[in-house]
C-alpha cells in the first residue's frame, strides 16, 4: 500500500511546493507594487537602474532585432514563393516583428541581459550581509534594490521594444530592398499601412509585463538565495529560467486577450 | 539595557537556541564566545530583529524589540559585519555615510562627507581612502571602514560579529584596541561575538559563553579564567578534551 501511495505523495508534496512558492513570488510582486507608491523614493537608484535596465540594453536589443527582421524577410520570401506570395513579405514582416518576434525577443534578451544580473547581483549581496546591513543602517532593501529595478523594468522594456520593432522592420527593409528586389518606397508604405494601432499597443504592454517579470525575478531569486557561490548560481539560472517562462506564458496570455476573435 | 529571556530560535529540526538568557547593561561591553554554529549571530540578529525569534523576549529598555518601531529602532544601533558588508558599489565615504545620506537622518552631502572623513581618521584610515572603492581596500581597511560606517550616526549601541576573523594578529590588535577606544570614548553599549580569545581580553567587561543554545556561563571578564566551568576552560584554553565535542 505504501508502494502505492509514494509516487501520490511526490506529487501532493511538489504540488504543494510549487503553490506555496507562487504564493510567495505573489505576495513579493504585490508588496514591490505596493513600495512603488510610497515614499522613500531613491531617485538616483532609480535613474541608475533606468540606465542598466534600458539604454545599456539597446546594443543588444538592436543586434537581435535587426538580424531576426532580416532573416523573417528572407524566409518569408522563399516560404511566400511556394504559393506565389513573395509580396507580403513587408507586410508579414511588420506584423511578425511588432506583434510577436519583438517583444518576446526582446523580453527574452532582457531575462538573459537583465535578470541574470540583478539576480547575481542581489544575491552576492545576501551572502556577503549587505542586505542586513541596509537594514540596520534604516534601509528597506525592497524599497532600495527591488522598487528600482522593476520600475526601470516596466518603463524601459516597452522603449526597448518599440525600438526592437523599429529596428527588426528595418532588418526585413534592408534585406528586402537590398537583395530581394523590393522598392524601397512601396515596401515602406506597404509596412506602414498594414500595422495598425491595436499591434503597437499590445507590442508595448507586452513590452511593461515583460520588462516587469523580468526583473522582478531577478529581485525575487537574489533575495532568496542559497549559502555560498552555489547559492548565487543557482539564484541566477532559477530567475533567468523562471523569467523565461513567465514570458513566454505572459506573452500567451496577452495575445489571447489582445487578439482572441 | 538589553534583555533576552527563554529566547528559542529553530531552522527546521536544527535547534539553535534553546532558551537564552542573557543581560547587557547599559554602558557595558558584552562579549558573547563559543564555537562555530553555536548561533551566537542568530542571538546578534534576533535582537536586531533581522532573524525573527521562534518564542522568548528580547527587550530593548524594557520594549519588546518586535514591537519596536523599527525605524527609530535600528536608529540606536551600529553594526561592523563579519566580513564588513560594504556595498561595492559605492565608494568609501558614501559607505561610511550611508545613514547621513537618506532617511531620518539626512544631512547635505558635503556635511555627510565631512563627518564620514573624520570618522575614518577615528579609525586610523587617511582621507584619501574615502574615494576609493571597497573592492581596492585590504582585509583590514575594509575592517575599519565597517568600523567607521557602524559609528557614523554615533549610536547608543554597536555590535560586532566577529571583528577579527581573517586578520592576522597585529592587525587583529589593532581593530581590538579601537573597538575598545570607541567603546569607552563613546560611552556606548556593545555586544561582541567572537571565538577569538584575545578580542575577548582587549574588549569585554563581561562575558558569556554560548553553547548547546543556551548560555552556559556569563560573568565579568576578570573572573574568566577561575570560573571552574567546564565547557568555559575547555573553550578558553582550546583542549580537545571536555564537555563539547571537538566534531560538530
Amino acid at each position: 500500500m505504501i508502494v502505492l501511495l509514494s509516487p501520490l505523495a511526490a506529487i501532493g508534496r511538489s504540488t504543494l511546493g510549487t503553490l506555496a512558492a507562487l504564493g510567495r513570488l505573489a505576495l513579493f510582486g504585490g508588496r514591490t507594487i505596493g513600495h512603488m507608491v510610497k515614499p522613500p523614493f531613491y531617485f538616483k537608484e532609480i535613474l541608475y537602474s533606468l540606465i542598466n535596465v534600458g539604454y545599456l540594453s539597446l546594443p543588444v536589443v538592436g543586434l537581435t532585432a535587426i538580424f531576426t527582421g532580416g532573416a523573417l524577410a528572407l524566409q518569408i520570401y522563399s516560404g511566400g514563393a511556394r504559393f506565389n506570395a513573395e509580396a507580403v513579405v513587408p507586410q508579414i514582416v511588420a506584423i511578425g516583428m511588432v506583434r510577436e518576434l519583438g517583444p518576446v525577443l526582446v523580453g527574452l534578451m532582457i531575462a538573459a541581459r537583465v535578470t541574470s544580473s540583478i539576480a547575481a547581483e542581489i544575491a552576492t549581496m545576501k551572502v556577503t550581509e549587505q542586505i542586513d546591513a541596509l537594514v540596520t543602517l534604516s534601509t528597506n532593501p525592497m524599497q532600495y534594490l527591488t522598487v528600482p529595478r522593476v520600475l526601470a523594468g516596466l518603463l524601459m522594456v516597452p522603449i526597448l521594444v518599440g525600438v526592437g520593432d523599429v529596428i527588426g522592420i528595418l532588418g526585413g527593409y534592408i534585406v528586402g530592398t537590398g537583395s530581394l528586389g523590393f522598392n524601397p518606397a512601396t515596401y515602406l508604405k506597404n509596412t506602414v499601412d498594414f500595422v495598425e494601432m491595436r499591434d503597437i499597443v499590445s507590442s508595448l504592454v507586452k513590452g511593461a509585463a515583460f520588462g516587469f517579470i523580468a526583473t522582478l525575478m531577478g529581485c525575487y531569486y537574489g533575495i532568496n538565495t542559497g549559502r555560498g557561490a552555489q547559492g548565487v548560481g543557482r539564484a541566477t539560472k532559477g530567475a533567468v529560467e523562471a523569467a523565461a517562462i513567465l514570458i513566454l506564458a505572459a506573452n500567451f496570455l496577452l495575445t489571447s486577450i489582445f487578439f482572441s476573435i | 539595557m538589553i534583555e533576552l529571556r527563554n529566547v528559542h530560535k529553530s531552522f527546521g529540526s536544527n535547534h539553535v537556541l534553546r532558551g537564552v538568557d542573557l543581560n547587557i547593561t547599559k554602558g557595558s561591553s558584552m562579549v558573547v564566545i563559543g564555537g562555530s554554529g553555536t548561533g551566537k549571530s542568530i542571538c546578534l540578529k534576533s535582537i536586531l530583529g533581522l532573524v525573527v525569534h521562534d518564542s522568548g523576549t528580547i527587550t530593548l529598555d524594557g520594549e519588546d524589540v518586535k514591537k519596536a518601531e523599527r525605524d527609530s529602532f535600528l536608529a540606536r544601533f551600529g553594526m561592523l559585519f563579519q566580513g564588513g558588508a560594504l556595498f561595492d558599489s559605492l565608494p568609501v565615504w558614501q559607505n561610511v555615510a550611508f545613514r547621513l545620506l537618506r532617511g531620518s537622518l539626512k544631512r547635505p552631502k558635503t556635511e555627510a562627507r565631512e563627518i564620514a572623513i573624520e570618522k575614518l581618521r577615528r579609525v586610523g584610515l587617511k582621507a584619501d581612502v574615502a574615494d576609493l572603492f571597497p573592492a581596492e581596500l585590504s582585509g583590514g581597511m575594509q575592517k575599519r571602514v565597517g568600523l567607521a560606517r557602524a559609528i557614523a550616526a554615533e549610536p547608543e549601541i554597536i555590535f560586532f560579529d566577529e571583528p577579527t576573523t581573517g586578520l592576522d594578529p597585529i592587525m587583529s590588535g589593532v581593530i581590538n584596541d579601537l573597538i575598545r577606544e570607541i567603546v569607552v570614548e563613546m560611552g556606548a553599549t556593545a555586544m561582541t561575538i567572537t571565538h577569538d580569545m584575545s578580542s575577548v581580553r582587549a574588549i569585554a567587561d563581561n562575558v558569556a559563553m554560548l553553547h548547546d543554545g543556551i548560555i552556559q556561563w556569563t560573568g565579568p571578564v576578570a573572573d574568566m579564567d577561575a570560573s571552574g566551568d567546564p565547557y568555559l576552560e575547555q573553550f578558553i584554553h582550546g583542549k580537545a578534551d571536555g564537555p563539547i565535542e571537538a566534531v560538530r
